[in-house]
């Protein structure tokens, strides 16, 4: 299964953008923010090393936090949408403080609530995500727009630094290609991932 | 209350951070907490991670807990309302979440702003699904928070101390 990079809009496809972006990732650890990114990675190839969110609106990106710092030698990448990463702006803040390098924050910009019937974000109106995590104080910023950045891209989310990115997408709404709702199944199938059984007998 | 009482209670949470292999501690800062802020700052082993607001925390352990690192969240009272939404993370995925939550709006409390979420702030985590202890004699204190940190971790969910304002004293806003 193949997407067209380029949507109706002209804009960058989410789902070509994901399957772009996750292309070999070798143990790279991938946060999803709840709605369509969780959709998105699930779409791509649902995994152990996937955690699609179903809630918690706002804390992805601390979530790729605690997971980075507890495993500084995985790659951790968060991929959320600009109404989830909104309502987080703080944690904006407090990454930019810690800034481990191993984490890299992906918003896939609709400039829309694409769950809730398409409202638009503050986006929509020019606020700018990558301006203020560069005003943060993250070492690496990047915004993307076109296809041929894609590889660019992909190549900054595994080279050292704190990164935070942002990619204007297309706005129309994809097929539902749902991840599993149980969410201490998530959980346990990424801790055995990472410690291998000896993760479920931790106290 | 005895002085060193309520003196070595901080260090002795701070023991049972050691005990309990905590290596990422959350936090708002509190008055109540100085102390254990700042021996945790001054652990290289301890990664401290100053927050926002403390919804922050929340999501912030439950990323630490997918990759085998156990933590605890520490924040005033106030702070448990911005929480509440985002523990649905540690009831939906059966995450140990440890809070030691200092009181504000409590026993002798001065400043009425403080009051309304004080006074809810053991009701609204128990909504939310948390197993919540109070400590408001000094040498209730570390007995509790090793039991909120053993009910969070061997239960896998929400668990909470709150440390009373008769242990830390109302805060004053004169000299007197």
């Amino acid at each position: 299964m193949t997407d067209d990079l380029i949507g109706p809009s002209g804009r960058l496809d989410r789902r070509a953008m994901c399957r772009a972006v996750l292309a070999e990732r070798g143990d790279m650890l991938v946060i999803a923010g709840l709605g369509a990114p969780a959709w998105d990675i699930t779409a791509i190839g649902d995994c152990a090393e996937n955690f699609p969110l179903w809630g918690g609106m706002g804390g992805a990106a601390m979530i790729g936090l605690g997971l980075a710092l507890a495993q500084p030698q995985r790659k951790v990448l968060v991929i959320t949408g600009d109404g989830e990463m909104l309502m987080g702006l703080g944690s904006v803040a407090t990454i930019a403080v810690k800034r481990p390098p191993n984490l890299a924050i992906l918003v896939e910009d609709n400039e829309q609530y694409g769950e809730t019937g398409r409202q638009d974000t503050h986006t929509k109106f020019g606020v700018d995500l990558v301006a203020m995590a560069a005003g943060a104080g993250f070492p690496r910023t990047m915004k993307v727009t076109a296809p041929g950045e894609l590889a660019a891209l992909r190549a900054a989310i595994h080279a050292p630094g704190c990164l935070f990115a942002l990619a204007k997408i297309d706005p129309a709404p994809k097929p539902l290609v749902l991840p599993p709702r149980e969410g201490a199944y998530l959980q346990a199938r990424m801790r055995e991932s990472v410690m291998g059984p000896a993760a479920h007998h931790q106290v | 209350m005895q002085a060193d009482t309520a003196t070595a209670w901080p260090d002795e949470i701070f023991g049972l951070f050691k005990r309990h292999a905590i290596r990422q501690v959350a936090l708002v800062p509190d008055a109540g907490h100085a102390r254990l802020i700042q021996l945790c700052a001054a652990d290289n082993t301890i990664e401290l991670v100053t927050l926002s607001s403390e919804q922050e925390g929340i999501a912030l352990l439950a990323g630490a807990w997918l990759g085998g690192v156990k933590g605890v969240l520490l924040m005033q009272s106030s702070g448990v309302g911005n929480c509440i939404n985002m523990l649905s993370l540690a009831i939906n995925h059966r995450t140990p979440m440890p809070m030691i939550v200092t009181m504000r709006g409590d026993f002798g409390e001065f400043n009425p702003a403080q009051v309304p979420m004080g006074h809810a702030t053991q009701t609204v985590l128990e909504a939310m699904g948390t197993l919540v202890h109070r400590a408001d004699r000094a040498e209730d204190v570390v007995p509790t928070v090793d039991s909120t940190l053993r009910l969070a971790f061997n239960t896998l969910r929400p668990a909470a101390t709150l440390i009373g304002q008769r242990v830390l004293g109302a805060k004053t806003f004169s000299k007197e």
